[in-house]
């Protein structure tokens, strides 16, 4: 084993040549990696792991957490009443605000036709603290002290006051490491607030801006338009806010729009995080893998049978006709890019035109439940978009084989990612 | 060997761990020297068959329980350049301060284009430039880095 080198010779006491041992490990890394990225057998592993690490990661972090602490003990007694004073008004706003709250939600069910008001679709949450650790200074992962032992799962969705912050990705017992965003490997699906376009935000890897690069250079997108998430994807239920359009640059050569979003999330300032649970049968929440059967949810909530459509339909009407068909395949394509775990797809998709119909409540209300959406609302058909739904959006479906172009009767409302669809889209579920 | 510098080796290379997960402010972080990198190639080199490879792979795993998308990509690419360090540990041993910074500065090129190569066959790849910084505040932190360790744990093997 002279071949090895100079120090072959005096080492050869233990274990062989460093030759030998180097082959040894790296075989033993090899299979460690390919265990970890291409099975599950490693997941309790990396529980225990986790759970082994989150001890130090706590002694890592309490110098910092002392000194926060500190701080807000020594805080000024006026200091206090200012942040008391500012608190309470901000409480008074917030109650204000949602004084009309139980009126609406019924209003809002009736508009729907639904047989009663929906409760809200978060069913639970928990405030969990960041653990200051440095998890990886070129990926946007935070920490948070709660684990299985808190009921937190994989693939969970974690918010601030704010906006959507992002979601779990591994989960310890005790502890949980969160994929932000911002995150350059996080896509989440995402709709313009103002016109229900639907689309994908890509973290960008710097706590200040997410990327939308799927939209096309005409799509009806303005700076300041409010980005909300679209239900699609299964992690994330619809309507929560997610960022604000900061930046629109249209270039004539270029196929796609050039879009950059801030994150409302307090992204880099929180200290606090919440974990939320959803009510798996509302309709606007993730689909589940839990939840096999489409099509009923809770039997209480179910649209009303739609009464026949009135003869003589107006052009938006007659529009909105032809896009039902168009638009299940077009409700396809934007599914595909990050399929709902198992074969759920009518609760992302139901939530979208709820999301998509509200300025014009007042068109949704002259019209017939069923077909009460606009032609932006894509499942114009309520029934028919499930199903269509549910036939692609299975577990397999790789961004790549699926996505065709978005149908040409409708150019301007579905963001069909063209030719390539996010690489990192499924990513954040698939780990 | 007896199990004294074992202990001195595990328990630097455990503060080295707990050095590179420590919080910084974000402008910093990508700065940070890579300090587990450098311990372990500081006890190859001094103490070449306390720990060698061994070492290097389980520090490296235990980057990865912190900070590793994938487990064991950080073990294979600090047990790659142990292995280096260790075959050629004489010679690197008598080369003066400058010369181990640089071949430092190379292992640590090494090491992260691994890390890299990783990141891209398993679908995380981050081309971010900063990455590379880390090698070079690496070079630099090693004279002083082998001073305190010799000084402080000293008695090269």
């Amino acid at each position: 084993m002279a071949a090895f080198g100079t120090g072959a010779r005096q080492l050869q006491g233990r274990g062989g040549s460093p030759g030998f041992r180097f082959t040894l490990y790296a075989l033993l890394s090899i299979v460690i990696m390919f265990l970890d990225e291409r099975s599950h057998w490693l997941e309790n592993a990396r529980y225990f792991l986790q759970a082994a690490a989150y001890p130090v990661q706590l002694a890592v972090s309490s110098p910092s957490a002392a000194w926060s602490w500190l701080q807000e003990s020594f805080a000024t007694r006026d200091e206090l009443r200012k942040e008391n004073n500012r608190l309470r008004a901000q409480q008074r706003a917030i109650e204000i605000r949602s004084m009309r709250f139980d009126a609406l939600q019924k209003e809002n069910a009736e508009l729907r036709g639904l047989k009663e008001a929906l409760p809200a679709v978060a069913e639970r949450w928990e405030v969990a603290e960041v653990v200051n650790v440095e998890l990886n200074s070129l990926r946007q992962r935070v920490l948070l002290n709660r684990g299985t032992s808190n009921g937190v799962f994989k693939g969970q969705a974690v918010v601030d006051e704010k906006g959507l912050l992002g979601q779990t990705l591994h989960v310890g017992p005790w502890s949980s490491e969160v994929i932000l965003i911002t995150d350059p490997e996080h896509a989440v699906p995402v709709q313009i607030e103002r016109n229900g376009l639907r689309t994908i935000a890509v973290g960008a890897g710097d706590t200040a801006s997410l990327a939308l690069p799927y939209l096309p250079a005409n799509a009806d997108v303005k700076t300041g338009d409010l980005l909300v998430t679209s239900g699609l994807g299964g992690v994330f239920p619809a309507g929560y806010p997610v960022a604000r359009v900061a930046e629109v640059h249209h270039d004539a050569v270029q196929p796609l729009a050039q879009v950059r979003a801030t994150p409302l999330a307090g992204i880099d300032l929180d200290r606090e995080a919440v974990l939320v649970w959803f009510r798996p049968d509302h309709p606007a929440a993730p689909g589940t893998a839990a939840m096999t059967d489409t099509k009923s949810g809770n039997a209480r909530i179910q649209p009303l049978p739609a009464p026949p459509r009135p003869a003589t339909a107006p052009g938006a009407e007659a529009e909105g006709a032809t896009p039902a068909k168009s638009s299940a395949s077009s409700s396809k394509s934007t599914a595909a890019p990050k399929p709902s775990p198992g074969t759920k797809g009518a609760a992302p998709s139901a939530p979208v035109h709820a999301a998509g119909t509200r300025t014009e409540a007042a068109a949704g209300a002259a019209a017939p439940p069923a077909a009460s959406t606009r032609s932006e609302a894509p499942g114009a058909a309520r029934p028919e978009a499930p199903r269509s739904d549910t036939s692609v959006a299975t577990r397999s479906e790789t961004p790549r084989s699926a996505a065709p172009p978005a149908p040409a009767t409708a150019p301007s409302q579905e963001p069909a990612p063209p030719a390539k669809p996010a690489p990192a889209a499924p990513e954040p579920e698939q780990q | 060997m007896n199990s004294e510098p074992r202990f001195r080796m595990l328990l630097t290379t455990l503060v080295a761990l707990i050095l590179t997960v420590l919080p910084l402010p974000p402008w910093m972080d990508p700065a940070r020297p890579a300090f587990l990198v450098l311990t372990v190639l500081y006890w190859s080199i001094a103490a070449p068959r306390a720990g060698g490879i061994a070492l290097g792979w389980f520090g490296g795993l235990g980057l990865d329980v912190f900070q590793g998308p994938v487990l064991g990509q950080h073990a294979l690419a600090l047990a790659f350049i142990t292995y280096i360090f260790v075959r050629e540990h004489q010679k690197i041993r008598s080369k003066p301060a400058f010369q181990q910074a640089l071949i430092v500065f190379a292992a640590v090129v090494i090491y992260e284009f691994i890390v890299f190569a990783i990141d891209g066959w398993s679908g995380h790849p981050i081309t971010s430039p900063a990455r590379w910084l880390h090698s070079v505040t690496s070079a630099m932190i090693w004279p002083f880095a082998a001073a305190f360790l010799t000084h402080r744990y000293g008695r090269s093997s």
